[in-house]
């Protein structure tokens, strides 16, 4: 049994499957503390998630914007960089978004392209000017970053206040235009009695058509895969690796430990920012007034630390943690429960993901009382 | 208490311990007498550390008892050893980086005025008495990060003796040290055992053992092969036992052809992150076909000297010169162009990338050459792996499927074998190795030993910066000795000694 147990510790997802189970404990006690039904809140969260087509793909589409703010987290992570300010870059692409898909026409699919290739030029330079910041001046990326997150943050308050840009009568821009879209289908087809129909009769596509399922998903797929191949397989995701590990061996070997830096934080700010775009893209169709941020970037560090820096890995923490928030929200609106409950078993879950290095040190001790 | 019958301050019976499927230690006996000095002596991965680990409850054995002053006691922490008064400094020294000698040493036990406020007068005072007592001075105001590792070393014997350790195991005390050096912790161990203390050093340089050492016991692949009284047996006796062969404690080769000059190095002037300069007006040359080594005390210059031709530091004013171009001031890129691959001596943090696996370290400077690469911006893990295994079994890398092994599982010899054949397969014009013999096994020294003569054979120029003199005297072809930052001699070592270069080395000669 020990040897067993000490054995399971050593593998890579104990840490993942030790901490959900931990951190449904906590969360068992949070609800039965505030006096609600632990049972029951849980039967609420998995059928929240569960009980049908549409909010499975719900939760699918929910986790494109962490999993790519994730990736760039991660990515930067291998690289021996600590991004904060996914948060910052997300936002600029955002605006980005928001901002060309209103303000210049252009036909469908080159469109959202363009977008994708100004946000992604945008939020990695924009990540970028951290790096230089740190060859230049040695100022640490975690203080540059923040910094920068508050900077991005305030310039879309700005960007959303001007005359030009308000709609009147609201707080946010103006909807981008349609041919910035890219869901599958248009959101106004799920009214339409064609749609309606359509979804009826067609129980593959209805949750495409009920939710805001678009191409977001399959760009996420294709930028971890892009990463994960860039890090393993090539010249540049070797010379990066190398200089993450030991930065000094990487310039001894006359590696360009500088540039390196910055090509790191370019590609990590790029896909931090395109999450950003294809959120407006698919989702909100506007940039708006918030009281404060939406958090996306600081999710991605938990979903990058939960996937232990691994790309594939960011897919499936990014679905895990949406799932998690999802189900989160039904054990709020079905039981009046608060939803720090469901913010209590998350950040669990993310501290105890943090103590996996302890885990092998467990393993051993285990071994060592037999 | 400490009782005066106990004929072994150490017994260890029967000691096993695997990792995995790998029976690092197989029923192994030690017996240490109280009030001596006992080396454990193997090669790397012998199993030697492994033992003492267990000793200090770093490990804990699968199988077998110790007893300590004659009594069974079971050891699960280092901190329950050192309960027991078992003390041990290890090869990486684990010292606070910017606090001072004192701090280290104090560390946990602080002496205090009122309110908890440190008493540093006090505190300063009491570890330079402290010192004293045992002969070994420290400046307790020091910062550890400013003094050399001889100085560290000392304060990591102090930590220990000052939490009251009867028995102290030092792992490879000698290997960062000067002959001078290892002379004053000779010493220092000598009035340490005549105090009482017993003493286990762990180490593969038999000169030390039987210099300094009562008793030896041997370790070979995790097995016991014998205890024995150093007065009774010779160096190669020990050697045979170490190594189950015979083996040369000598290099063999052949006078050498020096040709024309690779490098010239003209008037250089390299200063330290204080600014202060640790190289002075330096001159010197290495010429294809000869090993030039460098022969000083740790810290007369040598690290900024080669800092400075390796592109990481910036020069003051000067040339250095490869085959007739200046690369002073340049970038590390720069050198490689030149010609000019190094062995480092440091090779945890500038050799290797100890995540990285055993291919994976292999081609840390090519990975850009065509034979590595695939499609487009693609490596070929296939070539490299293929080239990987060529070199593995070229010299002998163990173990022998180890290439996609991370190189941190690899023992000390094997990695620092890892760095030579990735050195040497770029044929330089000039090879420098700094210190790279530094805690090798016999069976590791004269392979990199036989190696650098081997490139000199070949016709390349080798630069050799080292602190043993053994090394020095054994290879070298030319010797510069370098003090205080210049270099105070150019010897033909078939004209000169350990004392004369010796005496050099301090400054004697000037």
């Amino acid at each position: 049994m020990r040897a067993w147990l000490a054995k399971a510790l050593r593998r890579p997802m104990a840490a993942v499957v030790l901490a959900l189970i931990i951190g449904f404990i906590i969360g068992t006690l949070a609800l039965a503390l505030g006096g609600y039904d632990p049972v029951k809140g849980f039967s609420y969260m998995f059928t929240g998630v569960f009980s049908s087509t549409n909010r499975i793909m719900q939760v699918i589409v929910d986790s494109v914007p962490i999993a790519m703010t994730g990736l760039a987290v991660a990515f930067a992570g291998r690289t021996g960089l600590f991004n904060i300010g996914a948060e910052g870059q997300f936002i600029l692409g955002q605006i980005t978004g928001a901002v060309i898909g209103f303000y210049v026409p252009m036909p469908p699919i080159l469109h959202p392209l363009f977008i994708i290739l100004c946000a992604f030029a945008v939020g990695g330079l924009y990540a970028g000017f951290a790096a230089w910041l740190k060859n230049r001046f040695n100022i640490h990326e975690v203080i540059s970053t923040i910094m920068l997150n508050w900077i991005a943050y305030y310039f879309m308050i700005f960007i959303v206040n001007m005359k030009s840009v308000k709609v009147p009568g609201s707080q946010h821009s103006p909807e981008i235009l349609d041919t910035a879209k890219i869901n599958f289908f248009h959101r106004d087809f799920r009214t339409t009695a064609e749609g309606q129909a359509l979804s009826e009769s067609s129980p593959f596509l209805r949750p495409f058509i009920r939710t805001d399922a678009g191409y977001a998903i399959i760009i996420m797929l294709i930028t971890a895969l892009l990463l994960w191949l860039i890090l393993k397989y090539t010249r540049l995701g070797y010379e990066l690796r190398a200089v993450g590990y030991n930065r000094y061996a990487a310039e001894f070997s006359a590696m360009p430990v500088k540039r390196n830096a910055l090509m790191s934080m370019f590609i990590s700010g790029g896909v931090a920012a395109v999450g950003g775009a294809m959120l407006v893209m698919s989702t909100s169709y506007y940039i708006t007034m918030l009281g404060t941020t939406e958090g996306y970037g600081w999710d991605g560090i938990s979903v990058a630390l939960i996937a232990s820096n691994h790309p594939i890995g960011c897919v499936f923490a990014g679905l895990l943690y949406a799932a998690l928030k999802f189900g989160g929200l039904e054990i709020q609106s079905r039981m009046r429960a608060p939803t720090e409950i469901i913010n209590i078993m998350i950040g669990t879950l993310v501290l105890c993901i943090a103590l996996a290095p302890a885990l092998p040190r467990l393993a051993e001790r285990l071994e060592r009382k037999e | 208490m400490k009782k005066d019958s106990a004929e072994y301050a150490v017994e260890m019976i029967g000691i096993s311990k695997s990792f995995g499927h790998f029976k690092a230690l197989d029923n192994v006996d030690l017996r240490v007498h109280t009030g001596t000095i006992h080396a454990l002596l193997g090669e790397n991965g012998a199993g030697k550390s492994t033992l003492m680990k267990i000793l200090y409850g770093l490990y804990s054995g699968d199988a077998g008892e110790i007893k300590i002053d004659g009594e069974t006691v079971d050891i699960r922490n280092p901190k329950q050893a050192i309960s027991h008064g078992i003390g041990m400094v290890h090869q990486h020294f684990m010292l606070v980086e910017n606090m001072t000698i004192a701090e280290n040493i104090v560390l946990g036990s602080e002496p205090t005025k009122s309110f908890g406020r440190l008493d540093r007068t006090m505190m300063n005072d009491m570890i330079r008495d402290f010192g004293k007592q045992y002969g070994l001075e420290v400046d307790p105001e020091e910062v550890i990060m400013d003094v050399s590792v001889a100085t560290q070393q000392r304060v990591e014997i102090l930590k220990a003796l000052f939490r009251g350790v009867d028995i102290l195991i030092l792992d490879e005390p000698t290997a960062v040290l000067t002959p001078q050096e290892i002379d004053s912790l000779i010493v220092t161990m000598r009035s340490l055992v005549a105090d009482g203390k017993t003493i286990i050093i762990i180490t593969h340089k038999l000169k030390e053992i039987m210099a300094a050492a009562d008793d030896c016991t041997v370790i070979r692949r995790g097995e016991l092969i014998g205890t024995v009284r150093v007065s009774d047996v010779t160096e190669r006796d020990l050697a045979s036992m170490m190594v189950g062969r015979e083996v040369r404690l000598t290099t063999a080769k052949d006078k050498a052809k020096p040709g024309e000059r690779v490098m010239e190095i003209r008037n250089l002037t390299v200063k330290d992150a204080r600014g202060i300069p640790q190289v002075r007006d330096l001159s010197m040359h290495v010429r294809r076909g000869e090993i030039l080594a460098i022969a000083g005390v740790d810290g007369n210059g040598q690290t900024e000297l080669i800092e400075a031709i390796t592109g990481l530091r910036k020069s003051e004013s000067g040339e250095i010169l490869v085959n007739g171009v200046d690369i002073a001031n340049g970038m590390p890129i720069d050198t490689h162009n030149a010609g000019i691959k190094t062995i480092h001596e440091d090779r945890h943090k500038r050799g290797l990338v100890l995540e990285f696996n055993v291919g994976e370290n292999f081609i840390l400077e090519t990975y850009k050459e065509k034979r590595f690469s695939g499609h487009g911006p693609f490596i070929s893990w296939k070539k490299v792996d293929d080239y990987a295994e060529r070199l593995i079994e070229e010299f002998d890398i163990r173990p022998a499927d180890c290439s996609m092994q991370p190189v941190r599982e690899l023992s000390g010899g094997n990695q620092q074998k890892v760095i030579v054949a990735r050195t040497v397969e770029q044929e330089p014009d000039l090879l420098i190795a700094c210190q790279p013999t530094r805690g090798l096994d016999v069976g590791a020294i004269e392979f990199v030993r036989s190696a650098l003569v081997e490139q000199r054979d070949q016709g390349r120029a080798v630069l050799l910066v080292s602190f043993e003199l053994d090394e020095v005297l054994d290879i070298a072809d030319r010797i510069n000795v370098i003090y205080n930052g210049s270099m105070v001699a150019d010897l033909d070592p078939e004209e000169t000694d350990e004392q004369a270069i010796g005496l050099l080395m301090a400054g004697g000669g000037q």
